[in-house]
C-alpha cells in the first residue's frame, strides 16, 4: 500500500517525537499517504494506522477532522480559494464565482475530465494578498485577479 | 478532605473530587450525560453546569476540581439558565418523537428535558439527518440522529474494551459515530455501549421494538455463563425474557456484563427447547409423561446397577449447572452405587486430584485485582473466555500493574501486556517452569528439582522480575491450563512460583459453577471414574445433566462413541438437541437459569443464589426437583427436599458470602519437564459463542465474526512445511474423526500447532483438545 | 513581501523579504546573541529569564494578550521529567498573516527565542506547529532549523552551556480550532483538534500530559530582542502595560494591505495611513481590529483608538492577533457576518453542545436573513443564543463565534432590520461587487 519511499518519509516525521508517541506522526503521514495516491483512500488510512500502531478509526478520526485531508478522489489540480470575509472584502467570493463559471463546476466538484477540483476554503493566513488560492494543498498563489487566474488556468492546460 | 457548601449544605469532601463527585456524595443531583463514573471526563455536554460562588461563569460539574470552602449552586438561577439552555440546544436538531422511540421511557434525555426543555421550539430551521449504520448484529445504530454526541460509546470502546471500534468523524454539527468505513463492531463488550447510550441512538437490535420500557417488569439474576458470576438484571414481558441487562455490584461486574451475558438469552426462546420428556420407543424418541418417563429411567438405572453393578453407571454435570443441582446428582450417582460423577468435562489430566488441600478459586477477590502490582495469567484466551476479568486486567495494566500472558495463542487480548509468552500447548508447563526458574535465582534460592535442565529465556526473567517487584502479584492459571493434558505440572509450577514471589495463586475456573461443582462434591470417587475416564471406559448408563457431550467434553469423539454403545443415556437438558437423538434413550426437559432457582458459587468463592424469573417452558422442571423426583422414584434416603434453599443449605452454610474451604495448595507432584511431542499439534480452543448450550442457541450472537465456522489456523512457516496453501480446503485428523476445514495463515499460532476450535459441530467428531493432529490437503 | 511598512520597528529591522532570512544574514543583523548572553556571556539564570520577560510587559501575541513573562513563571521548573515548550504558528484566525512572513523573513528569531524560552522554563523539547495552508513557511522553518542544527544552537550542549534543546516543526492540515492551544496539542498528539477542559492548564498537564508552554510566534520573536535591548527598552518602545512594537496584519479595503510593524499605542488613523488609507478614498464604515474573533467597531469609533491591547478593550473589542479588517462603505454587514458565522459554524470542533449546535444555528439564521427570509425576531433570538454559549463552551470559539453576532447586531442593528424587513441589501449588489476591485469597475 504504502511506497518504502512514503515509508521512508514517514520514518523521518516519527523520528521528531518521543519514541513511545508514534501516533503524532499520523498527520504527516496522512499526507504523505495523500500525495502519494492523489487521495486518502480508506485502505491508505488503514495502512498508516497500521504502521503507526493505531486503530484504524482513530486514524480516521484525524482524516475526518483535518480538512486538507480528501477523503474522495479529487481532480488533478484541487483549487481551494479563501473566500473568507477578509478575502471576500478583496475579491476572494468574486474569484470562486469566477472559476465556477470558468470550469462549469460550484465547489466540491470536480470537471468531467477530472482536472479540476474546487474548494472553498477557510482563512489560509494570507488575506493580505486576496484573493488567495491553495493548488494541491501545497503552492499558495496571491492576488489571483482574473488575469492571474486566467495564467494559472493556461499554465495547467 | 475539604469542606464545601452544596447548595447551602455543608459537606466534606476528599481533595481531588470533583463538583460531581462531591454532589453524588451529598445526595445532590446534577444533571449529565456525557459523564460516567467509568469513563474519562469529556466535559462536552455542558448539561451539568453549575454555578460556583466567585466564579463569573457557570463550572461543568463533572469536570472542575472542588477547592476548599467552595460553594456551589447546583440550582441558582445562573445554573438553571445554564442547564436550560444546553437543553435547548441539544433538542434542536434531535427527533422529539419519542411515542416511536425504541428508548422512550427509559431515556435520559426525555427525562431531562420533560424537567427543562420549554414547550415550543424557538428552533424554525430543518434539523440534522444522520444516516443510519450497520454495524452487526447486536448494536443498532438505526437512529443515529438521536445522537447527541457525549461520546460515552467511543470513551467505552478506547477505555474499557480496549478497542477502538467507534469514534466520532467529522466536525462541527457533521460529527458522526461510525466505525471505520463501516465495519461490525466486534468487541466482545460491546452491548455495553447500548446502556451507557443516554438517547435512543445506539439501541439493542435483538431487542429492538419488541417492548415498550414500562411494560416490562425487572428480576434479579445471575450469569451462568463465565466464571465471573456477573449480576444481571432480567427483563421480563408476560412469561418470556425480553432484554438482560446488567445490575451493578461494584464487587463482581461492576456495571458491565459481556455480550454473552446479554443476549444470550435468545436461546431462552430457542425452537430447539424442549417442552415434554421422551423416551426412545422402538428406536425413535416419542413424548411421554413426566411420571413415565421416571419411571423408565428409575428402572433401568436400577437395572444396570442390578446387572452391572453401581460402577457401570456414569454420571456427568457441568459447570453451567447450579449448586443445587450438581449436589443432588452426586448424591443420586452415590445412592446409585457409582461414584463416577464429574462435571469438570473439558479437562484431560486430572492427576491433582487427591493431591489438593480444598476447592481451587481465583486466590483473591475480584476487587483485589486493581490493587496488584504484578499478574501473570497461564493458558487462556483471556477476552473470549473471560471478557470481564480481562476488563479488570486491562485496567489494572492501565494504571500501574504489570500484567504477563503465558499462552498457546497470540491473540492479543487488548491489555499493555508487560510480557507474552507464546508457546505449543505442550511446551506450556516449560514456559512456566522457566519463569518459576527465573524467579528462584532472583530469590537466592536453589532451582527446584526437576528443572535444573532449563534456561530462562528473557521474557521468563522479564516476567519473573516484574512478580518480584511490588507488594500484590497473583498468578492465575486459565481455561487451557486446566484443560491442558499437564495440568497438575501448571497448578504445581503455579504454586512454586506463588511461594517464591510471595504471590497468590488462583483458577480463573472456566464456568459459572467452577467452584461451586467442588463444593457440591459432584467429583469421582478416588477409585472411580473421572469426566474423562468415564468415556474412555465405556459405562452400560450415563446420566448426563445439561451437558452436551460433542461439544462440551474435552474428547468428543471418545465421548460419543461411549454414549452409542451403552445400554442408557439419560439427559437432562433445557433442548432438543439434534446430535443426542442418536445416542439419547430419555430426554427429560430441565430449566435453564431463568425458570429455576438455583446457586452459582463464582470464581473468588462468593456464593449468588437466584430465583427463577419466568415460569419454565412448557413441561420443562427446574433441575433439582427433577433430580430429587427421580431420587424419590429410585427410593433413595435423603431426597426430601421442599426447595432448592434446602438443598443448598445442606452443602453451603446458610446466609454464607462465600464458600469455606477454599485452597490452591497442591502436594505431591514432582515437576519433571516435557520433551517436545513431535508431531503437529492441536490448539483448541472453546469459541466465546460456542461455550455453553445457551449460548450456543442466541441467533444474534450466531452472526457475529466470533461465532463464524472454525478454520484451521496455522503460521505460514508451518503451512508451508505442510506443502498447503492459505485458504485451501484441509481434512484434519485425530484418532477415527476427522474434519473439514479451510487453512488459514494465522501468525498468533505458534510454530508446528494448529488452531482448530472445539465446541463446534464441525469438529466434533476430533479427539483431545490439545492431541496431536493430521492435517492434509483435502 | 507583505511586510510593508514599520514605524521604530524592532522585530522587521533589516529584513529584506525572501534575501535575509538565512542564518548567516540573521546573525548579521545581531541574531543569536540574545542566546549567547543568557547560556555563555551572563550566564543568565532561568529567573534572571523569566524576570526580564516579565519587567518588558511582553503580552501574548495570539490573541488573548496574556503576559509572557507570568507564563512562563507557571512552569513546574523543577520538575523531574520532560517538558515542552510549543510555538503556536496555527495562524488561521480571519484577517492574520503575520506569523506566516514572520516565520518567511526571519524564521530564527523565533527559534532563537523558542531555545531561550526553553532554558528558561528547563524544558529540553520544543514545537512548532505551522499553519496547514503555508507549506512554504513549513518548509523555510524545516530549513531553518536545519541551519540551527548545523551551527550547533540546537542540540547537545548549546554553546558550550551544558544546556540541550531540540526543536521540530509540525505540520497543521486544515482546522481553525488548531489555533487554541489545547487542541493544538492534541494535534500534535496524534489526535483530532478538540480542546481540552481546563483545568488542568497545560503547565502541569501539557502535550503528552508533560508541562508545557504555549506562546504564539511573534511573542517568541520578541524575546531576543528584550533580551538584547533590556526590558525597559522594549517596554518604552510601547506604552505602560503594552510593552513593545507589534505586527498588525491590515486586510479588506485598504489601499496596501500588509504587515505594519508599530509601536503599541500608535493611534489608528496612523495604521490606516501607513497601509495606504481607503480604497477608492471610500469611508470608513467599520473596523474588526484584532481578528474575525474580535467585536466589530463602527469606524468613528475606530478612529479615535490607539493600537494596543487597552485603548481597544476600552472601546468594546480586543486587540486579539492584531489583525485589522477594514470594511468601508460597499460592504453589507450582514453578508460579511453571515461569512462569519459560516466560518465558525464550519470550524467549531464539534465535541461540546453549545458550540457545536450554538454555531449552526447562529449561521442558519444569519444566512437566512442575508437571504431576505430573516423574521422578526431574528436579532432578538440571535442575541438570545449567543447569551446561551458564551462562558458555556469548552474553549473559547464559543465566544469567538457569538462575539461578532452580538457587535454586528449591536452596531448596524438598522442594515440588519432592513434586510429582513425589505428581504433586500441596504447596499445595492453591484456596489458590493466593485468595492472588493476583483472587476476593473469602480464605485
Ligand atoms: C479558537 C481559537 C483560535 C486561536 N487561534 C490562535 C492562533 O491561530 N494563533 C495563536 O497564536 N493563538 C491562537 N489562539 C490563542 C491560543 O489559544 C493561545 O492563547 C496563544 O497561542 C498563547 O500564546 P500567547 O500567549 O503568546 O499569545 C486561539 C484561541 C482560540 C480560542
Ligand atoms: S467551543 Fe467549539 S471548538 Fe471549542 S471545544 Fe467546544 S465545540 Fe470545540
Ligand atoms: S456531564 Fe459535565 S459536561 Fe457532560
Amino acid at each position: 500500500m504504502l511506497t518504502p519511499e512514503s515509508l521512508k518519509r514517514i520514518d523521518r516525521e516519527i523520528a521528531k517525537y518521543p519514541p513511545e508517541q508514534k501516533q503524532s506522526a499520523i498527520m504527516a503521514a496522512l499526507a504523505i499517504a495523500q500525495e502519494q495516491q492523489g487521495w486518502l483512500s480508506p485502505e491508505g488510512i488503514e495502512a498508516v494506522a497500521n504502521y503507526l500502531g493505531m486503530a484504524p478509526m482513530a486514524a480516521y478520526e484525524v482524516a475526518s477532522f483535518y480538512n486538507m485531508y480528501d477523503l474522495k478522489p479529487v481532480g488533478k489540480y484541487k483549487l481551494t480559494v479563501c473566500t473568507n470575509l477578509p478575502c471576500m472584502l478583496s475579491g476572494g467570493v468574486d474569484a470562486g464565482e469566477y472559476l465556477k463559471q470558468k470550469l462549469g463546476i460550484d465547489f466540491n466538484e470536480t470537471t468531467a475530465d477530472g482536472k479540476f477540483t474546487l474548494k472553498q476554503g477557510e482563512c489560509m493566513g494570507a488575506c493580505g494578498d486576496a484573493p488567495v488560492m491553495l493548488v494541491n494543498n501545497r503552492r499558495m498563489c496571491s492576488s489571483m485577479l482574473p488575469e492571474q487566474i486566467d495564467k494559472l488556468l493556461a499554465e495547467f492546460e | 478532605m475539604l469542606d464545601i457548601e452544596i447548595d447551602g449544605k455543608p459537606a466534606q469532601v476528599p481533595a481531588g473530587s470533583t463538583i460531581m463527585d462531591a454532589a453524588e456524595l451529598v445526595g445532590a443531583y446534577i444533571p449529565h450525560f456525557c459523564y460516567h463514573k467509568k469513563l474519562s471526563i469529556a466535559a462536552n455536554c455542558r448539561m451539568c453546569l453549575v454555578q460556583v460562588e466567585k466564579a463569573p461563569k457557570p463550572m461543568p460539574a463533572c469536570a472542575t476540581p472542588v477547592t476548599a470552602g467552595m460553594k456551589v449552586f447546583t440550582h441558582s438561577e445562573m445554573a438553571v439558565n445554564a442547564q436550560k439552555g444546553v437543553m435547548e440546544f441539544l433538542l434542536i436538531n434531535h427527533p422529539l418523537d419519542c411515542p416511536i422511540c425504541d428508548q422512550g421511557g427509559e431515556c435520559q434525555l426525555q427525562d431531562l428535558a420533560v424537567g427543562y426543555g420549554s414547550s415550543a421550539s424557538r428552533y424554525q430551521e430543518a434539523k440534522r439527518v444522520v444516516f443510519h449504520k450497520d454495524v452487526g448484529p447486536l448494536v443498532s445504530m438505526q437512529e443515529m440522529s438521536r445522537c447527541i454526541h457525549c461520546t460515552r460509546c467511543v470513551r467505552f470502546g478506547q477505555e474499557i474494551a480496549g478497542v477502538m471500534e467507534l469514534g466520532m468523524a467529522n466536525r462541527n454539527m457533521h460529527s458522526e459515530i461510525q466505525t471505520f468505513v463501516g465495519r461490525s463492531v466486534d468487541s466482545e463488550l460491546s452491548g455495553n455501549m447500548i446502556d451507557l447510550c443516554p438517547v435512543g441512538a445506539l439501541t439493542s437490535k435483538p431487542f429492538r421494538y419488541s417492548a415498550r420500557s414500562w411494560e416490562l417488569s425487572r428480576r434479579k439474576s445471575v450469569s451462568p455463563h463465565d466464571s465471573l458470576g456477573a449480576n444481571l438484571t432480567i427483563q421480563v414481558k408476560g412469561n418470556r425474557v425480553m432484554r438482560v441487562l446488567p445490575r451493578e455490584n461494584e464487587a463482581v461486574n461492576e456495571c458491565w456484563i459481556s455480550d454473552k451475558e446479554r443476549f444470550s438469552y435468545e436461546g431462552l426462546n430457542s425452537s430447539e427447547r424442549l417442552q415434554k420428556p421422551m423416551i426412545r420407543v422402538d428406536g425413535a424418541l416419542r413424548e411421554v409423561d413426566w411420571n413415565v418417563a421416571l419411571d423408565y429411567v428409575s428402572h433401568a438405572l436400577k437395572d444396570i446397577a442390578k446387572t452391572h453393578g453401581g460402577e457401570a453407571i456414569a454420571a456427568l454435570g457441568s459447570a453451567h449447572s447450579t449448586l443445587e443441582e450438581l449436589h443432588l446428582l452426586q448424591k443420586l450417582t452415590r445412592g446409585l452405587g457409582s461414584g463416577s460423577v464429574d462435571f469438570r468435562n473439558r479437562r484431560r489430566d486430572f492427576s491433582a486430584d487427591g493431591k489438593l488441600a480444598g476447592t481451587p478459586w481465583l486466590g483473591l477477590k475480584l476487587s483485589e485485582i486493581k490493587d496488584l502490582d504484578a499478574a501473570l495469567v497461564v493458558g487462556s484466551f483471556l477476552r473470549k473466555d473471560h471478557p470481564l476479568f480481562a476488563q479488570r486486567l486491562r485496567q489494572l495494566a492501565k494504571k500501574s500493574g504489570q500484567v504477563s500472558l503465558i499462552s498457546v495463542t497470540g491473540d492479543d487480548p487488548l491489555i499493555n501486556l508487560h510480557g507474552q509468552l507464546t508457546v505449543a500447548p505442550d511446551q506450556l508447563a516449560n514456559a512456566l517452569a522457566g519463569v518459576v526458574k527465573a524467579a528462584a535465582a532472583l530469590k537466592n534460592e536453589v532451582c527446584p528439582a526437576g528443572l535444573e535442565a532449563l534456561t530462562p529465556c528473557a521474557t521468563s526473567q522479564a516476567i519473573a522480575e516484574s512478580l518480584c517487584a511490588g507488594e500484590q502479584r497473583a498468578i492465575v492459571l486459565g481455561n487451557v491450563a486446566e484443560q491442558s493434558a499437564q495440568a497438575a505440572q501448571l497448578h504445581a509450577l503455579a504454586a512454586e512460583l506463588a511461594r517464591l514471589t510471595g504471590g497468590r495463586l488462583g483458577f480463573i475456573g472456566d464456568a459459572a459453577n467452577s467452584v461451586g461443582g467442588y463444593v457440591a462434591k459432584a467429583l469421582p470417587d478416588a477409585t472411580a471414574l473421572n469426566a474423562y475416564e468415564m468415556f474412555e471406559k465405556p459405562r452400560q448408563g450415563y446420566v448426563l445433566l445439561g451437558v452436551e457431550p460433542e461439544l462440551d467434553c474435552h474428547n468428543p469423539q471418545q465421548a460419543i462413541a461411549a454414549l452409542k454403545q451403552a445400554a442408557l443415556v439419560v439427559m437432562l437438558t433445557p433442548f432438543k438437541h439434534q446430535a443426542a437423538l442418536d445416542y439419547a434413550d430419555v430426554l427429560l426437559p430441565t430449566a435453564p437459569f431463568t425458570e429455576t432457582s438455583g446457586t452459582f458459587v463464582n470464581c473468588e468463592g462468593r456464593v449468588q443464589s437466584f430465583n427463577g424469573v419466568v415460569r419454565p417452558l412448557g413441561e420443562a422442571r427446574p433441575g433439582w426437583k427433577v433430580l430429587r423426583v427421580l431420587g424419590n422414584v429410585l427410593g433413595l434416603a435423603g431426597f426430601d427436599y421442599e426447595s432448592s434453599e434446602q438443598v443448598r443449605d445442606e452443602i453451603v452454610a446458610p446466609d454464607s458470602e462465600f464458600v469455606g474451604g477454599l485452597s490452591n495448595a497442591i502436594d505431591g507432584v514432582a515437576f519433571s519437564l516435557s520433551a517436545a511431542a513431535g508431531g503437529l499439534q492441536r490448539i483448541a480452543e472453546v469459541p466465546i459463542y460456542f461455550a455453553d448450550p445457551l449460548v450456543r442457541r442466541s441467533e444474534a450472537l450466531q452472526k457475529t465474526r466470533d461465532a463464524q465456522a472454525p478454520s484451521a489456523r496455522l503460521n505460514a512457516s508451518t503451512l508451508a512445511q505442510l506443502g498447503i496453501a492459505e485458504g485451501s480446503q484441509v481434512r484434519v485428523r485425530q484418532g477415527q474423526g476427522e474434519a473439514l476445514l479451510t487453512a488459514r495463515a494465522d501468525e498468533s499460532v505458534p510454530m508446528g500447532c494448529v488452531r482448530v476450535a472445539a465446541a463446534h459441530a464441525t469438529t466434533a467428531a476430533l479427539a483431545d483438545m490439545f492431541g496431536t493432529i493430521n492435517v492434509e490437503r483435502a | 513581501m507583505a511586510i510593508l511598512g514599520a514605524l521604530n520597528p524592532m522585530l522587521t529591522v533589516g529584513l529584506d523579504g525572501d534575501k535575509a532570512w538565512h542564518l548567516a544574514d540573521y546573525v548579521k543583523r545581531g541574531g543569536y546573541t540574545a542566546l549567547n548572553k543568557v547560556l555563555a556571556g551572563e550566564k543568565m539564570t532561568q529567573d534572571d529569564v523569566i524576570g526580564v520577560v516579565k519587567k518588558s510587559v511582553l503580552r501574548g501575541r495570539g490573541g488573548a494578550g496574556f503576559p509572557t513573562g507570568l507564563k512562563w513563571s507557571f512552569m513546574p521548573r523543577a520538575f523531574p521529567g520532560d517538558k515542552y515548550v510549543v510555538c503556536n504558528s496555527d495562524e488561521g484566525e480571519p484577517g492574520t498573516f503575520k506569523d506566516r512572513d514572520i516565520l518567511l523573513f526571519n524564521p530564527h528569531a523565533v527559534i532563537e527565542g523558542m531555545i531561550i524560552a526553553g532554558y528558561a522554563m528547563g524544558a529540553a523539547r520544543g514545537y512548532n506547529y505551522i499553519h496547514g495552508e503555508v507549506w512554504e513557511v513549513y518548509l523555510r522553518f524545516e530549513e531553518a532549523l536545519a541551519e540551527a542544527r548545523a551551527a550547533g544552537f540546537l542540540g547537545k550542549n548549546i554553546v558550550g552551556s551544558g544546556f540541550d534543546f531540540e526543536l521540530f516543526a509540525h505540520h497543521g492540515f486544515g482546522a481553525y480550532i488548531c489555533g487554541e492551544e489545547t487542541a493544538l496539542l492534541e494535534s500534535i498528539e496524534g489526535k483530532k483538534g478538540q480542546p481540552r477542559f481546563k483545568p488542568p492548564f497545560p503547565a502541569s498537564y501539557g502535550l503528552y500530559g508533560k508541562p508545557t508552554t504555549i506562546n504564539n510566534t511573534e511573542t517568541f520573536a520578541a524575546v531576543p530582542l528584550i533580551i538584547n535591548g533590556g526590558a525597559d527598552a522594549y517596554l518604552e518602545a510601547g506604552k505602560a502595560n503594552n510593552g513593545g512594537t507589534k505586527l498588525f496584519s491590515v486586510s479588506g479595503h485598504v489601499n496596501k494591505p500588509g504587515n505594519y510593524e508599530i509601536p503599541l499605542g500608535t493611534p489608528f488613523s496612523t495604521l490606516l495611513e501607513m497601509a495606504g488609507g481607503m480604497r477608492g478614498g471610500r469611508a470608513l464604515k467599520a473596523c474588526i481590529p484584532g481578528g474575525s474573533s474580535s467585536p466589530v467597531l463602527p469606524g468613528s469609533i475606530m478612529m479615535d483608538c490607539t493600537m494596543d491591547y487597552d485603548s481597544i478593550s476600552k472601546a468594546g473589542s480586543m486587540l486579539g492577533s492584531g489583525a485589522v479588517i477594514v470594511m468601508d462603505e460597499t460592504t453589507c454587514m450582514v453578508r460579511a457576518l453571515e461569512r462569519l458565522s459560516f466560518f465558525y459554524y464550519e470550524e467549531s470542533c464539534g465535541q461540546c453542545t453549545p458550540c457545536r449546535e450554538g454555531t449552526n444555528w447562529l449561521y442558519k439564521i444569519v444566512h437566512r436573513i442575508e437571504q431576505g427570509q430573516g423574521r422578526a425576531d431574528d436579532l432578538d433570538l440571535l442575541g438570545s443564543i449567543t447569551t446561551n454559549i458564551m462562558g458555556r463552551t469548552i474553549c473559547a470559539l464559543g465566544d469567538a463565534a457569538s462575539m461578532p453576532v452580538q457587535s454586528f447586531v449591536k452596531h448596524f442593528r438598522d442594515e440588519f432590520a432592513y434586510h429582513i424587513e425589505h428581504k433586500k441589501c441596504l447596499v445595492p449588489p453591484d456596489v458590493q461587487r466593485a468595492g472588493s476591485g476583483f472587476f476593473k469597475a469602480t464605485v
